[in-house]
């Protein structure tokens, strides 16, 4: 099965803030890939950006799970089987073996901006300067 | 080295026990098993249940491909006729002859019947096969008067059979009481006038003389003192012999009044022959149970290996339900002086009104148990049978054992007293030294507890028992076992309903911050959505509430496991007019959904992806159709046969009924799913036992049957309350429901409720039929709430911009998933598989 990969320009989408949902997910379709864009008001960070698509379950389904948090981590739960994945790392945690990409994602004024660039690649370089 | 022969004659409840538990211990065996009956072994003990409503299948323990796959041969419906101890063979009725290294007789025993004239005329019957209840059953058919000879235990349980199938059941008993082995005087006439009061006819110190063909009914008994009863068949169940014949034959040491003298190796007078079960005589005593027959197994097994055990006699204490009732019976039950002349200390309790009866055998020096009876209330079996079996220091005040709990009588000991020696399981013989060893070596639950060591899997009678060593265990080393809901909420769902309730709290953030931490999580955030819906009603899209809910209730429709959706429109009571079906079949037939009759009454549409569900359902909600709340931990479908309206047996309009009670609970969001049915008939065509709650049609009303459950454990409703009418049966559901709704666990359908409530249906009836917490005006209001606040949600998603803007794919294109693909298969579609899908996307 194709797995989604980022092309090497990442490419970038916006889309207006409202089109959010407080505390739940929309997807976003950027250059064939889709992204599961989760909103938590009041989080630092606010906004996350992960595959949509359930390795586990086998759809493109992420969007649709419940947010929540598990021993202090930030999670999806997957609507189907209902494993749970790290919002800010993709990091499944009943898999040990499996891990989502996750991608940068801000807001500028009421925009909101995702690319296909991986945010955990961005972590690690800045831990490396 | 050639394996070695082992024969066993027998194929009853210890033969089997035996050829398993060899077949699963050691290797190298040759083992056949030879028995008389037709059929591989079943379980006796619970015969009776083919007369309330299981089937014979239902009692196998093993099947002849059960046995090929252990490597056991099993030859069945062949007796045995011979032992040639010479030639170490058997012989069976069919000439064949088998070679043994040993023999094992496990040929059980067969039911006396008293010399009597007449007593082998048509309609005189014994009970100890399967082959017995078919022709009970078929003689019963023919008559309306039944009698059991004997007033024992099986007699009883016997006369209970009689009483289902519908006879006017009479018990006749020799002796001056009933089940005179078991309990004294007192016990025994509690039992006979609770016994009498179900309409069954006793009748003690009776001798039967001759049994002759009758008048008015097929059979005539005449008794000693001139008395004369009439009946169409009679049951013997006075008591059961040993089948030693065999062994007699061949030579082998036998008691004076019958079964095989065996050692505690379970060894007979050969050596190379072992007995077991209830054709064994050890210690003078024929062990009429079944337990110590698997545990006489377990001894002639080990002699095979290097570490034999002994078979030391057994315990012979028993709980059971007879005719309803409960009934215990422990030790030294009667009293009787002790070795050294003493009388021992008697303490009683008995209570006319509530039907108990309960009496405790103490030693003169009051600090060990010796006996005991219980009449009516069994619940103080477990902890007295504890004491006696380990022979455990009594409280200084023995009586506080059998007061009621509210007497204020000092709480008694816990399992921790027990030693780990004490049986918590006699079936499967756990100790509860194995139960703690299984926790020691990683079982954190019951589950794990059971399917390590057994326990509990065979008559189920230790269950409380064993869950309760176990919570315990956990306590002490410090594994809470709580109820919490999850790590935001350290409280039930009952508490947390409560709360809600109380605090008038309306929505999850208002929760989260007065009773909870964090930020919530997939399992707090629906169980909440469901309590505040159960209380307040909102609608569940609301924007506070719609991000709790699970993807089906987000997206009012089932996902499906390609992410597409499905389509339960409601179909009340299964009833629907053309017209509605043709719109169904447009409607699937313009968004290519595939359709199927559900098991419960309705049609589903599969296939659907999220985008296409606000037009799907538009179009069905525009055709005067409402959501089936197939996705929703709500009322499913009340399903329904065509009852008195065309049916030739029907007694009540059933489908009006349905439909009545499907559109008053439609939409109210519970613990779990709850569904329902309703009959017109005793046929029960539409499974209402099998329901949440069931209404099956009687000649004056209704008849409510509550907690079954189809699914991974099936469990029959009970009969909850009869020949209500309309409006009492709807009040009395209302409560019921109402009171389900409060107190179950997350996610706990109404028949694992009910097996969990303290007090089990009688409490439930307490509090739903007699209003003992008086709070049932309570639950009808909250119902009333709920039913006046119903509204469908897919009309009301439909009137509202805002929330159709959730059922789209992308935010910022209105391409569809690609993944979502389907292929053709007999005339519909259905989801492409991987291989399938791949291709299509290439
Ligand atoms: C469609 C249907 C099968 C069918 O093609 O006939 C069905 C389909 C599903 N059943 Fe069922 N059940 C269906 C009748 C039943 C029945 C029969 C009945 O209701 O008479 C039973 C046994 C009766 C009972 O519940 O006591 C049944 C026992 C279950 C269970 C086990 C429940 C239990 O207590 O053990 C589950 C799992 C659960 O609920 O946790 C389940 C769960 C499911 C789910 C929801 C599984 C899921 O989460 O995806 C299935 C999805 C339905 C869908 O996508 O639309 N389904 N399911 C039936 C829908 C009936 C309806 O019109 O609403
Ligand atoms: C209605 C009823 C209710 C009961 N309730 C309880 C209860 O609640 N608790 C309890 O502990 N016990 C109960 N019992 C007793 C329990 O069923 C017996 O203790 C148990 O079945 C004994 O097992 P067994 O293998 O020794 O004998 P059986 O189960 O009788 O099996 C012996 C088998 O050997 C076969 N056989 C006999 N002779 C030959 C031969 N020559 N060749 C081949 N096969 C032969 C017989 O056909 C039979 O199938 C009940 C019994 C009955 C009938
Ligand atoms: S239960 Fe069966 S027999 Fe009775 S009315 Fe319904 S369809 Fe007829
Ligand atoms: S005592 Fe029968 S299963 Fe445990």
């Amino acid at each position: 099965m194709m797995s989604p990969s980022p092309s090497p320009n990442p490419a970038e989408i916006r889309f207006p803030r409202r089109e959010l949902l407080d505390n739940a997910g929309v997807c976003a379709l950027i250059d064939g890939v889709q992204v599961a864009v989760f909103y938590l008001p009041g989080e630092t960070p606010a906004l996350y950006a992960l595959q949509n698509w359930d390795p586990l379950g086998r759809a493109n389904v992420l969007y649709r799970g419940i947010v929540g948090d598990l021993n202090g981590e930030l999670v999806v739960a997957s609507p189907l089987y209902k494993q749970h994945f790290s919002l800010r790392t993709g990091r499944c945690l009943e898999e040990e073996d499996v891990s989502l990409p996750t991608y940068e994602i801000w807001l500028e004024d009421d925009t909101v901006i995702v690319t296909l660039r991986s945010s955990n690649l961005k972590t690690q370089e800045y831990k490396n300067a | 080295m050639s394996k070695k022969n082992i024969v066993v004659v027998g194929n009853g409840m210890v033969g089997h026990y035996y050829v398993d538990q060899l077949a699963a211990q050691q290797a190298g065996y040759n083992i056949t098993v030879i028995g008389a009956e037709p059929r591989p072994a079943y379980d006796r003990v619970h015969l009776s249940e083919v007369f309330s409503g299981k089937n014979p299948e239902d009692l196998a323990l093993s099947s002849r491909a059960h046995y090929e796959s252990l490597g056991i041969k099993a030859c069945l419906g062949e007796p045995v006729e011979k032992i040639d101890r010479e030639a170490k063979e058997v012989i069976t009725s069919l000439g064949r002859r088998f070679a043994y290294d040993k023999l094992v007789l496990a040929t059980g025993s067969y039911p006396f019947v008293p010399p009597v004239p007449g007593a082998d005329l048509p309609g005189c019957l014994t009970y100890r096969t399967i082959d017995d209840l078919g022709e009970i059953r078929a003689h019963a058919s023919k008559g309306r008067v039944g009698v059991v000879v004997g007033g024992g235990l099986l007699g009883l349980e016997c006369a209970n059979a009689l009483r289902n199938l519908g006879l006017d059941t009479h018990v006749v008993e020799f002796a001056p009481g009933l089940m005179g082995v078991q309990l004294d005087n007192g016990g025994s006439g509690m039992l006979r006038s609770m016994i009498e009061e179900l309409g069954v006819h006793v009748h003690t110190s009776k001798a039967t003389q001759k049994i002759v063909p009758g008048d008015a009914h097929n059979l005539r008994m005449e008794f000693a003192d001139g008395s004369v009863l009439e009946t169409d068949l009679i049951v013997f169940s006075a008591g059961i012999r040993p089948n030693d014949q065999l062994a007699r034959d061949a030579g082998l040491q036998v008691g004076e009044r019958g079964g095989i003298t065996i050692d505690y190796h379970c060894r007979t007078s050969d050596s190379d022959i072992f007995a077991i079960g209830e054709c064994a005589l050890f210690g003078g005593r024929i062990y009429g149970l079944v337990a110590p027959g698997y545990r006489m197994a377990d001894a002639a097994i080990s002699q095979l290996g290097n570490a034999p055990l002994s078979f030391k006699g057994a315990d012979m204490s028993t709980k059971l339900k007879l005719l309803g009732i409960d009934v215990g019976s422990i030790g030294d039950s009667h009293g009787k002086p002790l070795a050294d002349g003493q009388a021992p200390a008697i303490f009683l309790y008995a209570n006319d009104r509530e039907r108990v009866y309960k009496r405790i055998v103490v030693s003169p020096d009051g600090k060990k148990l010796l006996g005991a009876v219980l009449v009516g209330d069994c619940s103080d079996y477990d902890t007295l049978l504890q004491l006696y079996l380990n022979d455990m220091e009594l409280p200084a005040n023995p009586e506080a054992l059998i007061l009621p709990a509210d007497s204020g009588a000092p709480p008694l000991l816990s399992n921790m007293s027990l030693p780990l020696t004490a049986t918590i399981c006699s079936c499967l013989n756990v100790t509860k030294g194995a139960i703690v060893a299984a926790i020691d070596g990683g079982c954190c639950s019951v589950a794990d507890v059971k399917a390590a060591t057994k326990a509990s899997t065979g008559c189920g009678g230790c269950a409380a028992l064993l869950k309760s060593t176990v919570d315990e265990e956990l306590a002490a080393r410090g594994v809470e076992i709580n109820n919490h809901l999850c790590e935001h909420f350290a409280f039930s769902r009952q508490e947390l309903y409560h709360q809600i309730r109380v605090g008038e709290l309306k929505n999850f953030a208002a929760v989260l911050d007065k009773h909870g931490k964090g930020h919530g999580c997939d399992v707090c955030k629906p169980t909440i959505a469901s309590i505040l819906a159960s209380l307040w009603n909102d609608y569940v899209l609301a924007k506070e509430h719609a991000s709790l809910q699970d993807t089906n209730d987000t997206f009012l429709a089932n996902m499906q496991k390609d992410g597409s959706y499905s389509i339960v429109p409601r179909i009340p009571g299964g009833e629907i007019t053309p017209e509605k079906l043709i719109v169904i079949g447009e409607v699937a037939k313009k968004y290519s959904l595939y359709t199927k009759i559900t098991g419960g009454q309705r049609i589903d549409l599969f296939g659907a992806r999220v985008n296409q569900l606000p037009a799907i359902w538009r179009e069905l909600v525009d055709a005067g159709f409402e959501t089936g709340h197939a996705y929703g931990k709500a009322l499913r479908t009340v399903k329904s046969c065509v009852g008195s309206t065309w049916c030739r047996y029907g007694v009540q309009d059933s489908v009006g009924m349905a439909i009545r009670i499907e559109n008053r609970y439609k939409g109210i969001r519970s613990p779990h799913k709850i569904k329902s049915a309703v009959s017109g008939c005793t046929r029960e065509c539409a499974e209402a036992q099998s329901k949440d709650f069931g209404v099956i049609a009687t000649e004056n009303g209704w008849n409510l049957y509550v907690c079954g459950n189809g699914g991974m454990r099936p469990r029959h409703a009970d009969l909850f309350a009869t020949d209500l009418d309309d409006e009492t049966l709807i009040r009395t559901i209302d409560r019921f429901l109402m009171f389900y709704i409060r107190t179950a666990d997350r996610l706990q359908r109404t028949s694992v409720w009910l097996n969990n409530l303290e007090g089990g249906l009688d409490y439930l009836r307490e509090v739903i039929l007699d209003d003992r917490l008086g709070i049932c005006d309570e639950l009808e209001a909250q119902m009333a709430l709920l039913l006046d606040t119903y509204q469908c949600e897919w009309k009301t998603t439909l009137e509202d911009p805002e929330k159709l803007q959730r059922f789209r794919q992308f935010v910022n294109s209105g391409d569809e998933d690609t993944h979502v693909v389907f292929v053709q298969e007999r005339g519909q579609p259905r989801p492409a598989r991987e291989e399938e899908r791949d291709m299509a996307l290439s």
